[in-house]
């Protein structure tokens, strides 16, 4: 088994834990089947990936108007956002003057999150693309995936694309609800993605530098070989 | 080994002090207790044509001549293949690590509510906090990595045997301090495997027979793993790089005393089976190393999340017990020795003798042919011995059912069976004819 295979697989178990299913009242027929999220193009995957960056600030902007309604970003502080290509003149206004300041939470505890939403835990978004096995894919599939916008019990959404198909989020994106201000339209499916995109960059967001760096290090690296191995050979030439 | 002494450039013709018996300072024995001390005139070992100034330093901290006999003539066997040069990987891996662990450890805070989010500032805020961060995880692998294959060169060349056991046993002792390191280290950025990884050791040293419980409440110290166990850790982490660096030292210490084994395992003799170190180490040594660093810049740069567990990135939470827990590449073969015993303790027991039987190598193999190219009977055994460590490590990560418990059983059972047979080897193996130089054991 390759290793992502192993991660998917330990998530099934996992994700009963991070999106706690209420056992009570479960319909059993669909319940358990969960589908692989579809694979969609990245501009960020792969070894030279790189951001695209308006997809980044729409993904900011959902996630702003929509997802931060439940889910916390703790890791993040304002000032990380120019990494979304935003100048500075736009990290002071949304942070109102304090970059340093982190993201604000929905709410102030575990215990409270629960109690607003049924009981089931909202998980924090700041890495969630790095620990929810299938990634990016896998926010997308779970975004728009709902077979119905009814719940099929209270609190409970069928989704095929998490453990059990059963899901205590309910669908968030609906059409036109973010009007993003470069003029795309603002259908789920582009929601999708785009706040895909951002967790993705929140997930990971060096990973431009890295790659970047990486290059000129590698190509660093490479030369100086070329010339150590040219060096032994010279050196060890005479030695018979 | 030593030059020609060379009295100080300040060019002192004092009378022999009072007292100085027959002996002259000019003709002081030539060994530690003749640079000048009591007053006989400084002296200097190196050679003529060094500079006055490196002449005068010497002659008043003999460092320079110290470097230039251990790293510049060391009489070096002259066909050391590249699995020499592990050692100088871990030394290089063991310094970036203490370099960038030394800036983590300045932004870090040991403690339940602060670890996570530190280490998270340290990703995401510090200025290339993430390149450090990256550079000492990634460092961790490629030093057991490097690690594991040093020690299995000088399993495979009986590099352990007389009269280098001591150079064997503190290099056992640094791989007992890496571990450690390593398992401390682990458990700072407090995550969901950092927890967890932690409670099933600590849990595991208190099955130690007789101090188990004393030890993991050291350990713990606490009723849980908490901020008592965070500080302790952070402290002991910091505290064990720099052990390990004073351990190494004592390592090359031991190594100059005897010099190198190599490939053939049998000693130089003379001039023509060795080479000075530099430049011919040097080079040989800096070629490995483009190549291992260029490696390493592509764990770093490439595939940070590669070998890691992506569920670390999950904050700690003692409520909820992760599905599997696994412990990293590393520790999976004693991972898999634990679990491949039904008992508990018998587990834990048996995975601590895996390692402790390595210490007793130099004792339980008697041949007196140490390189494994010319034993028929022992060659088999070594090579079953790596493919057994290798089926471990991968049965580690697995779940511990059906056919990787199996294996799991099968690879401890040959670990196990190579110590056990290894004391009656020399009896029944007839070693092949050793070659009387090393220019004829590997001619160029
Ligand atoms: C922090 C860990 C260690 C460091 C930095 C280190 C460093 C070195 C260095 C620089 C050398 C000389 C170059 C070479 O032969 O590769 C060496 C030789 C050696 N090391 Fe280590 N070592 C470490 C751990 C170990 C361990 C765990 C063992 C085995 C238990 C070990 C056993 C040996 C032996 C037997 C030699 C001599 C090999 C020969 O001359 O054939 N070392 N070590």
């Amino acid at each position: 088994m390759t290793l992502p295979d192993r991660r998917r697989k330990r998530a099934w178990r996992r994700g009963l834990v991070l999106l706690p299913i209420v056992a009570a009242g479960l319909a059993p027929a669909a319940a358990g089947a969960q589908e692989a999220p579809p694979a969609n193009h990245w501009s960020f995957s792969g070894p030279l990936g790189r951001f695209d960056r308006p997809s980044l600030q729409r993904g900011y902007a959902v996630y702003a108007h929509v997802c931060s309604a439940c889910h916390s970003m703790r890791a993040l502080r304002y000032g990380d956002l120019r990494g979304l290509g935003l100048t500075e003149e736009q990290v002071r206004l949304l942070a109102e003057g304090k970059p340093d300041a982190p993201l604000p939470a929905p709410f102030p505890d575990a215990d409270a999150a629960r109690a607003a939403n049924n009981g089931a835990l909202p998980p924090d978004l700041s890495r969630i693309a790095a620990t929810l096995p299938g990634g990016a894919d896998a926010i997308v599939a779970i975004l728009t995936g709902y077979r119905s916008s009814r719940p099929v019990a209270p609190g409970q959404y069928d989704n095929p694309f998490v453990p059990g198909g059963r899901i205590a989020m309910p669908p968030p994106l609906h059409a036109g609800q973010v009007s993003f201000t470069d003029g795309t339209k603002a259908d789920p499916d582009r929601m999708a993605r785009d706040v895909a995109s951002f967790l993705a960059w929140s997930a990971s967001p060096h990973l431009e530098q890295r790659h970047r760096l990486g290059v000129r290090v590698l190509f660093y690296g490479i030369v100086l070989l070329v010339l150590t191995f040219m060096l032994k050979r010279k050196v060890w030439r005479d030695v018979r | 080994m030593a030059g020609p002494r060379h009295d100080d450039v300040s060019g002192s013709d004092r009378p022999p002090p009072p007292g100085a018996n027959e002996q002259s300072a000019a003709e002081a024995p030539v060994g530690p207790l003749s640079y000048g001390r009591f007053g006989g005139p400084p002296t200097s070992d190196l050679p003529p044509g060094a500079p006055p100034l490196a002449h005068w330093i010497d002659a008043r901290l003999p460092v320079l001549s110290y470097l230039r006999r251990e790293y510049v003539e060391y009489p070096t066997p002259r066909n050391l293949n590249h699995l020499w040069n592990f050692g100088a990987f871990i030394t290089v891996t063991l310094v970036l690590m203490i370099l960038t662990g030394l800036f983590l450890a300045l932004n870090y805070e040991p403690s339940v509510a602060g670890a996570f989010a530190s280490v998270e500032a340290i990703d995401r805020q510090l200025p290339s906090g993430w390149l450090l961060r990256s550079i000492h995880m990634a460092g961790a692998t490629l030093f057991f990595a490097a690690l594991y294959v040093h020690i299995f060169r000088s399993l495979y060349y009986g590099s352990y045997k007389r009269p280098r056991e001591l150079l064997w046993l503190t290099g056992m002792l640094l791989m007992f301090m890496v571990m450690a390191t390593a398992f401390f280290g682990y458990v700072l950025p407090w995550g969901q495997m950092s927890f967890w990884g932690a409670s099933v050791i600590v849990s595991a040293v208190s099955a130690v027979p007789l101090l188990g419980h004393a030890l993991a409440a050291l350990l713990q110290g606490g009723a849980i793993l908490g901020d008592v166990a965070i500080h302790r850790f952070f402290v002991l982490h910091f505290l064990l790089g720099f052990a390990i660096a004073g351990v190494v030292g004592l390592h090359v210490l031991a190594l100059h005393v005897t010099g190198s084994n190599n490939p053939a395992g049998i000693e130089a003799r003379g001039p023509g089976d060795t080479l000075p170190f530099h430049p011919y180490y040097t080079s040989k040594d800096g070629l490995g190393l483009v190549v291992f660093l260029l490696i390493y810049a592509a764990l770093v740069f490439f595939a940070p999340g590669w070998l890691t567990e992506a569920d670390n990135y999950l904050p700690a939470d003692p409520a909820v017990t992760p599905a599997e827990i696994r412990p990293e590449w590393y520790f999976s073969p004693f991972f898999a020795i634990l679990r491949a015993v039904p008992s508990r303790s018998g587990g834990v027991l048996l995975a601590g003798l895996s390692v402790l039987l390595l210490c007793l190598m130099p004792w339980l193999d008697r041949s007196p042919v140490r390189s494994a190219r010319y034993r028929p009977v022992y060659r088999p055994m070594v090579i079953v011995l790596a493919m057994a460590f290798l089926t471990l490590l991968a049965a580690g990560l697995h779940p511990p059912n059906g056919i990787w418990l199996l294996l799991s059983r099968i690879a401890a059972g040959c670990w196990f069976g190579f110590f056990v047979l290894l004391p009656f080897v020399h009896r029944i193996e007839t070693p092949r004819t050793l070659p009387g130089q090393l220019a004829v054991a590997d001619p160029a």
